[in-house]
Formats: structure tokens, sequence, C-alpha cells
């Protein structure tokens, strides 16, 4: 508790710089009147996250839209570091993002920002209850781009373009890549929804990439010989087709 | 020839050099023929033939007409619209009694009082398309048309807006002169968003205006946007609509180059072939990009200007090539009227 009494550790995330260099002006103005210190930049989600896990900060600014990994998911991301600082969202306009943050009030910053603004938000920051995942999910109708695990005290990304399949197991997901295996906790129903246009169910455990589903079988591997199975591109092992998941290889071959 | 609606409030007549109306015309009097074809056939076997019967003498009159009306489409215009029609009906019978004289072994000799049917059909014709161009002609009527075109200006992102007051809220302290630079930019940009635009500007100002708004997405992104000018062989004095390429390159912009971190290249070739002006606009394009309504919004906006200025003589196609998406607007090439 004693980090109150020294200065606030700030970190901005912005992909224009003319926008940062913007924000570091209106920081230096404030230090005159509250001990503030920038801990570092950065110009995506992913770039942020990957600072704070050796630099912590109290304190995001932190941009809607930015490519690779936008300031809504990396808040989301940001809620499993050791350390997660506060969020306070900057936009210059996104109707749907400033709606959602009026219906739960969600501290944020129009750009361009006014000196007074950034005062009163950040004097407020250290009183701020995070924000649940449940308000964070409903800022944005975007699926996320990466899914995180908790590994070792680090946040690790995975880009969901890059994950094969996800298979519930008793209370963990776990996520297949090419290269290995990571355990999420979340739900594979939560998953689905969430992911529908990525990823399809062929089996109660089962969501597999639709981009990576290179063939589906029949009976090529011990059980009941009219079993059906799915290869993947960059898998060897086939993984199920339940009975009742079967119309989804109708589905295929239409394409 | 500024607008389609120059000539405010009264009845025209159609501008019979226009593609869209020449098509119209060909249309009108083949389906008048296939109804007469059909009505006076004895059996459905009966129907083609009948109809290519009555072809032979229909065609010859059909062309030459167009011909003449085309050449003397400005003039006629000019006069009453009741004078209008009046000549374009004596025209149009000239044009019968000329074909009839040197083609008349394509109506059958045993025939009495062939000529007066004939002209009879022509008028009836004449009237039939010259009534529809009218009724087509309130429809389209300039307060209506008006109304559309301004609801169809071309607006700007707000987000454009927003961002780029920040950039130069951002300059003010350390580059007083580029910030001021890009107010004025900016300036020149609301000057023509906020104008009235239903006339028709020249590219030369179009791409003059495309210019200043891809310098100030420059000063935001920096080396994330670079952008490929071919202009060389573009006619500066052609009319164009205005707002056309500039929103296409917004549009390029906002999903094209913001979504990556890499840089990106658009390109932008303005050229001119025969009497067409082509655009063409190449931006990256990213697979899983955010849906693109926003942009389909934005293309069928610039679509129907386009066709409230040339109608059928104007296009806009787009395409998605391996990772490049790319817009083509063709229009037709015309000048100043001075």
């Amino acid at each position: 508790m004693n980090r109150h009494a020294q200065a606030l550790r700030i970190a901005i995330a912005d992909d224009e710089a003319p926008a940062r260099s913007r924000i570091r002006d209106l920081l230096e103005d404030c230090a005159t009147s509250f001990a503030l210190e920038i801990v570092g930049e950065a110009a995506n989600g992913c770039a942020l996250i990957e600072l704070l896990q050796h630099t912590p900060a109290d304190v995001a600014l932190l941009d809607i839209r930015m490519p690779e990994m936008d300031g809504i998911e990396a808040a989301q991301h940001m809620r499993k570091l050791e350390d997660a600082p506060s969020v306070i969202f900057t936009t210059a306009y996104d109707a749907y993002a400033l709606k959602a943050f009026e219906l739960h009030a969600v501290d944020y910053l129009v750009k361009p920002i006014r000196l007074r603004r950034l005062h009163d938000a950040l004097s407020r920051v250290r009183s701020l209850t995070p924000l649940s995942l449940e308000v964070l999910q409903s800022l944005t109708p975007e699926p996320r781009r990466h899914l995180s695990v908790q590994e070792r005290g680090r946040v690790l990304l995975v880009p969901i373009d890059q994950v094969l399949f996800l298979r519930a197991e008793l209370k963990y997901v776990t996520i297949c890549t090419a290269e290995r295996e990571y355990l999420l906790e979340e739900s594979l129903t939560r998953l689905e929804q969430e992911f529908r246009d990525k990823f399809v169910r062929v089996h109660r455990s089962y969501l597999v990439s639709r981009g990576h589903v290179e063939s589906f079988e029949r009976g090529a591997e011990g059980g009941s010989e009219s079993a059906w199975t799915v290869k993947l591109r960059g898998l060897e092992e086939r993984l199920p087709v339940s009975r009742r998941q079967q119309h989804v290889i109708k589905e295929f071959a239409r394409i | 020839m500024k607008s389609i609606n120059q000539n405010g409030h009264r009845d025209v007549l159609p501008d019979f050099r226009n593609l869209g109306v020449i098509l119209r015309v060909v249309l009108i009097v083949l389906a008048l023929s296939g109804v007469l074809a059909l009505a006076q056939a004895g059996s459905w076997q009966a129907v083609l033939p009948r109809f290519l019967e009555l072809s032979a003498p229909v065609q010859p009159v059909l062309v030459l007409s167009i011909l003449a009306l085309s050449g003397l489409s400005g003039w006629l215009r000019s006069l009453e619209y009741w004078a209008g029609i009046v000549l374009v009906v004596l025209i149009e019978l000239l044009v019968a009694s000329v074909v009839y004289r040197f083609g008349e072994q394509f109506f059958g000799g045993d025939a009495t009082s062939q000529l007066e049917r004939y002209w009879l059909f022509i008028v009836v014709a004449t009237g039939l398309i010259l009534y529809y161009f009218h009724l087509r002609n309130r429809a389209l009527s300039p307060a209506l048309t008006e109304a559309r075109l301004q609801a169809l200006q071309a607006r700007i992102r707000p987000h454009f807006l927003f961002n780029s007051l920040n950039a130069v809220l951002s300059l003010i302290r350390v580059e007083p002169k580029r910030a001021e630079t890009a107010l004025e930019d900016m300036a020149d940009l609301f000057r023509v968003l906020m104008a009235d635009n239903r006339n028709l500007s020249t590219l030369a100002r179009e791409v003059e205006l495309t210019r200043q708004y891809l310098s100030l997405e420059e000063l935001r992104l920096g080396p994330r946007l670079s952008v490929e000018w071919h202009t060389e062989n573009m006619p500066a004095e052609a009319l164009i609509p205005p707002l056309v390429l500039q929103p296409l390159v917004e549009n390029a912009v906002y999903h094209g180059i913001e979504p990556r971190s890499q840089p990106g290249v658009i390109s932008i070739n303005v050229y001119k072939v025969r009497e067409e002006i082509h655009l063409v606009l190449r931006n990256p394009y990213r697979q899983d990009g955010d849906h693109h309504a926003g942009n389909k919004m934005a293309l069928a906006n610039i679509r129907e200007r386009l066709a409230l200025h040339f109608d059928a003589e104007a296009s806009l196609k787009s395409s998605i090539t391996e990772e490049a998406y790319q817009v083509h607007i063709v229009i037709p090439y015309r000048k100043e009227a001075r």
C-alpha cells in the first residue's frame, strides 16, 4: 500500500505516434500538480502486455482502435497479469464503445484529451474498481484475436489463427497449436459462441479451426468402423466427429 | 452539361447523346415490335419470323433516328419543351419517309396505305418513348434528385476528424509550422465537404483534395502509410462528381492501412482511355478484417451518385485480388462546356 505515496506509474498504448506524444505533453503538464512517471509506451495491445510483464504500471491509458490487438481485448488479457494496472480508455470516436462506456460507467477520455479531464481521471484512478470480464466483453462486438494463458507468473498470448483445436477437459480447455498445448480457464461453450466464425464443434469436447480442416475420414482408426474423424492441417492425430455433429461434414462438403 | 438537372424545374427532353437514354430507346422499340409480333402472329412458331419481318423496316429508322437526335440533342433541348416534342415527331416522320422511299421492297408491294400505317406506328412509338422519359424525369425531378444527392453527399468519418485534430495538437508545441500547414489542409478539406456538392468538379481539384486529405493521414500514421500516385495520363480538366476519390481513399486508409502494424501502400491510378476516365485504387487487404459494412455503404453511395450524374455510362467495380482490394471506376470523359 505504500506505493500510493510514490509517483503514479503510467503506461501509454496508442498506434499513432502523434497521439502518444500528445499524451506525453499533457502528462508533463499534470506532473506539476502530482507525482507521476511514464514507464513505457506501446503501439498496440500485444506490445503493451509485453511491456507490462517486466515493467509494472498503476495505470494504462489505452487507445481502443489499434492494429494486432485493440485496447478492449488488451484490457481483458491484462487482468491476468500479476500486478494488473487500472485502465483508462482513450478514443477519438467509436460509437459502439462510447455507448457501452456510458452504460457501464467505464472511465474513458475522448481525444483530443483535455488536460483537466486527464487530471481528474488520474486522481480518481486509485479508487477505481477493476473492470469485470463481462463488462469488458460487452464493450465490443468483435471476438478476441488472441487467447491468453498464465504460465509461471507470465501471461502468454496465443494468436487465435494459430489454434488448431480446443479440447474441453474437466475444469480447463486445452488450446492446441502446431507447436504445443496450453491450458485455458474458460468454458468451451463460451468459446464456441465467441468464435463461431472461426471454429466449429465436431464433438462434445472438441472445437476445430474451420480454416485448418483438411478432410473427414471414415473409420480410420480402431473403434467402430462407421465412426468419422477429422484431419487438420499441421496435425498428425485424427480427432473424433460425434454422431450428433455429423451434419458439420455436409456443411463442409458444400463448400 | 453541368449536372443532370441543370435546367431546373421545367420539363426537358432527354439527352439523346447519353448512352443510358439510347439504350432505353432501343429497348422500348424492340419491346413494342415484340408485342406487335405477338399480336399479329398466328402461332407461337410464327412470332419470331414475324418479329424479324417487323424489324427490317424498324431497325433502319431506329438507327437513323438515334443518329439524328443525338446530333441535334443540344439544340432540341434548348427549345421549349412542346416545340422540341413536335420537332422530334417531325424528324421521326421524315426519317420514316426516307427509309420507306429507299426500302420499299421490304414492305411488300401489295399493301395499300402502307406508309400511313407505318407513320402511325412511328408516331405511337415516339409518343410512348417521350412519355416514358417525361415520367422518368418527373420521378427524378430536380427537387427529389437534389434531396437524394444531398443525402448521398459523402461524409467524413468523425474518427478521422478527431484523430487529425489530436495529431495537429501534438505538433503545436514542437513543430508549429507543420501544424499550420495541417490546419490549412483541414480547412480546405472541410470547405469542400460542406460546400454544395451537387455540381460536377474537375479531376484536378478532386486529386488535389485527396492529396490534402492524405497529407493529414500521413501526419497521423507516419511511415505506416505510403501512397503511389499515377496521374501522368490524367486529363486535369475532365469533370467528375466531387468527393468520389477522397472517400474511397479514406476507406482504403481505414480498412487497408490502420488495422496493420506493418507499412502498407495505397496506389491510385487515374488515366484516360478513348473517351473514358478510369480511376483505379488499390490497398492491402486482410481476410479477417473488421466487417466491411461501412465500406459497402460508401461504395453504394458513390455508385448512386455516379448514376445520378452519368446514368449507365459510369460504372464502379470492386474486386479482391490475392492480397489487395481494388476499386475501379469508369466515367465518361466530359469537359467543362465553354
